[in-house]
């Protein structure tokens, strides 16, 4: 018999019940909550007269609809301008209070983007099954966790029950070996891989990301990584658990300590891959080859490196294809044969759960340091992942260094990457963004979306175009 | 849960690829605390010349004539016949709701994206996957049918597992026998999982001794 992946043994290692029919019941340790897809499963609870089966098991932050802009936010829940996401975040208080589920309100320091804090705390930790309904849930398989995104009616599945009816998925390895370009980072990585296997390429697997370069990244640079795998078609991304990870984890307030700590390291080591286990699927990329991307359509698939030209519907040969081009050239307003480089910019949004972390913040600060935003680029927003970081951000000074670059410094908070608080692209803007999506209306209604990593955002906003980074 | 079992109704076209959640359901629309009410949301930024804010009356919004939902001949559709990786993009189970609050049931495509499939069985909304070259070809029939005053109509049969075409073509699709069982029958499925209370219980008594630092920790 062959070896397990990772993902087999965490799959294991959870399984409650196996059925005739293919399914399977499987344990849920921890269940992340937040403002947006919690109340309509809190209120299918009360309605059946059901409790949850573990409040411990349970955590909730709000974050999606939060205000960042200070003057807004000083207010707490009451301040929020908004009637409609006040009572959305207030209802998430109520709830949590009703239920005893831990909840860091809007104004503790600790708050922000469920998939920063989670990790940040401790409160997601290798060897767990998280859900969360939200895709990008993802995000946690950077700690060796089996995680995914669910609906609302699952959400109340998992209070209910602790457990989900899962059907197995299948294994996909995704290997980046080598060594990256100075100046290329996670996000260009995980860019290359969806442009490389498109949005529906891990669909049904779980991808577990190796190689040279995904083990010589931070912590931080993993969780860019699994974040965006279910652009890539999968609800689970997954990386093993080596020393980068133990000692990310070591210390967080709700990790473990003492002789717990020491049992727990030892049944964590067990959380990689076997040298002889079998993937449905192997995709392979060179480190050397990566190059910063940026994307140019309406999905995160239609990418390019930097220095690439807009492509021409006119050259392809899949009507579907063509259709979906010109389509999406007509929303961004650009021209085949156009050069990356000329896209300007009107909006520079750095923040989201895919980059809103130190390392990305200090890493957009390098890049503005003692130079301003162009005159051209109406506004940047730099919007940490969490109260945390924000507090280490300032320790740094990296604050200063934006403010004094014409960058603006906001509270934690999902923010324009999905703007459902009022952080808005205006109709026809272009945005060079860090976050995840680049779907029509994504960033606000006619926004126009460029995904692009933290350093190649911050030098969007100095150049007012873009630039590529290896030669800034 | 609610249930599906039969289903014939006028079907129309979203011929897109990848279509995603945010465009099923733009953002705004998911402040609301309820399940009920997203219908006239369905599709906004597309179906509608103007912005749609949470709560606007849609009345006297000015549609977009060329979106398909909007055209006489689709009024009523049931079915949605739809390209690749439908419903990519969030967990949002706003977007099942929308739709099954608009009236569709039953959306065909060569694929879906995982989370908003799952999303749908639990909605009363059957997705149903079938070869690109068959919904290509469903495709070519409902835009040959526009002549035809009573629409493109299909006949969805779950527990036969067959869609049947105008033409008396009966096309079989697959479904797991789990979501087949529980969409026929409206289970609630919770209520099935509660079944295995007690296996639960054993594995989390189990489950506790060998990873404590799991339990008992936040609070």
């Amino acid at each position: 018999m062959s070896g397990q992946t990772l993902y087999d043994k965490l799959w294991h290692n959870h399984l409650v019940e196996e059925r005739d029919d293919g399914t399977a019941l499987l344990y849920i340790d921890r269940q992340l909550i937040h403002e947006v897809t919690s109340p309509q499963a809190f209120e299918g609870l009360r309605l059946h007269n059901r409790k949850p089966w573990r409040v411990d098991a349970n955590f909730a932050v709000p974050d999606h609809n939060v205000p960042t802009e200070t003057h807004e936010r000083s207010g707490g829940v009451a301040g929020i301008a908004d009637p409609i996401s006040r009572l959305q975040v207030q209802t998430l208080d109520d709830n949590c209070r009703d239920f005893e589920i831990l909840e860091f309100q809007v104004n503790d320091v600790r708050q922000g983007i469920v998939h920063v804090v989670g990790p940040e705390q401790g409160v997601t930790l290798p060897g767990m099954t998280i859900v969360c309904g939200d895709s990008h849930t993802s995000t946690h398989g950077a700690l060796g966790a089996l995680a995914h995104g669910i609906g609302t009616s699952e959400v109340e599945h998992v209070m209910a029950t602790q457990c989900l009816v899962q059907q197995k998925m299948k294994n996909m390895l995704v290997r980046v070996d080598g060594q990256l370009q100075t100046g290329v980072t996670a996000k260009d990585v995980v860019l290359a891989i969806i442009g490389e296997i498109g949005t529906a390429g891990g669909t049904h697997h779980a991808i577990e990301f190796g190689g040279e370069v995904v083990r010589a990244l931070s912590m931080e640079g993993r969780m860019t990584i699994c974040n965006m795998a279910i652009e890539a078609g999968a609800r689970v991304g997954l990386i093993g658990v080596d020393d980068t990870t133990l000692e990310y984890v070591k210390g967080r307030p709700y990790a473990p300590t003492g002789q717990i700590w020491e049992q727990a390291v030892a049944a964590w080591k067990e959380l990689h891959t076997d040298a002889d286990a079998h993937f449905d699927r192997v995709v392979e990329l060179r480190g050397e080859d990566i190059e910063p991307q940026v994307t140019w359509g309406t999905s995160p698939e239609m990418v390019l490196p930097v220095n690439g030209i807009i492509p021409d519907p006119a050259s392809m040969d899949n009507v579907g294809k063509q259709a979906a081009t010109e389509r999406a050239l007509h929303y961004m307003g650009l021209k085949a044969g156009m050069k990356i480089t000329d896209i300007k910019l009107d909006t520079v949004f750095i923040g989201s759960c895919t980059n809103s972390r130190i390392e990305d913040l200090r890493a957009a600060a390098t890049v503005v340091k003692g130079k301003k935003v162009s005159a051209t680029v109406k506004r940047a927003l730099v919007v940490p992942g969490s109260g945390k970081i924000k507090q280490q951000a300032e320790e740094e000074g990296l604050d200063k260094i934006f403010t004094e670059a014409g960058m603006e410094w906001r509270e934690p908070g999902c923010s324009m990457c999905l703007a459902m608080n009022s952080d808005k692209l205006g109709e026809g803007e272009h945005c060079a963004s860090t976050s995840n999506r680049n779907f029509e209306g994504r960033q606000g209604f006619g926004g126009r979306t460029h995904l692009v990593s933290p350093a190649m955002a911050a030098a969007a906003a100095v150049a007012g175009h873009f630039v590529d980074i290896r030669n800034w | 849960m609610k249930s599906f079992t039969v289903l014939e109704g006028i079907t129309a076209p979203m011929d897109r690829a990848n279509v995603d959640t945010d465009l099923i359901i733009p953002k705004q629309f998911l402040k609301s605390i309820k399940r009920s009410g997203f219908g006239p949301y369905l599709f906004d930024e597309v179906r509608y010349l103007d912005r749609g804010e949470p709560g606007q009356d849609c009345t006297d919004r000015p549609l977009n004539p060329d979106f398909p939902l909007n055209q006489p001949r689709y009024q009523g559709a049931r079915v949605l016949l739809a390209r690749e990786n439908f419903g990519c993009g969030s967990s949002r189970e706003h977007a099942p709701w929308a739709l099954e609050d608009y009236g569709i049931h039953c959306i065909i495509a060569p694929s879906f994206a995982e989370i908003f499939y799952n999303n749908c069985f639990k909605n009363g909304i059957l997705p149903i996957e079938l070869d690109a070259a068959v919904v290509s070809r469903l495709f070519s029939e409902l835009y040959a049918s526009e002549g035809n005053s009573e629409g493109f109509i299909l006949k969805v049969d779950l527990d036969k597992q067959t869609v049947i075409t105008p033409a008396g073509e009966e096309i079989h699709f697959e479904v797991e026998e789990f979501r087949k069982h529980c969409l026929l029958n409206g289970l609630d499925d919770i209520a099935l999982t509660l079944k295995s209370a007690d296996a639960i219980h054993t594995f989390e008594k189990s489950w506790r001794q060998k990873s404590p630092w799991l339990f008992d920790v936040i609070s």
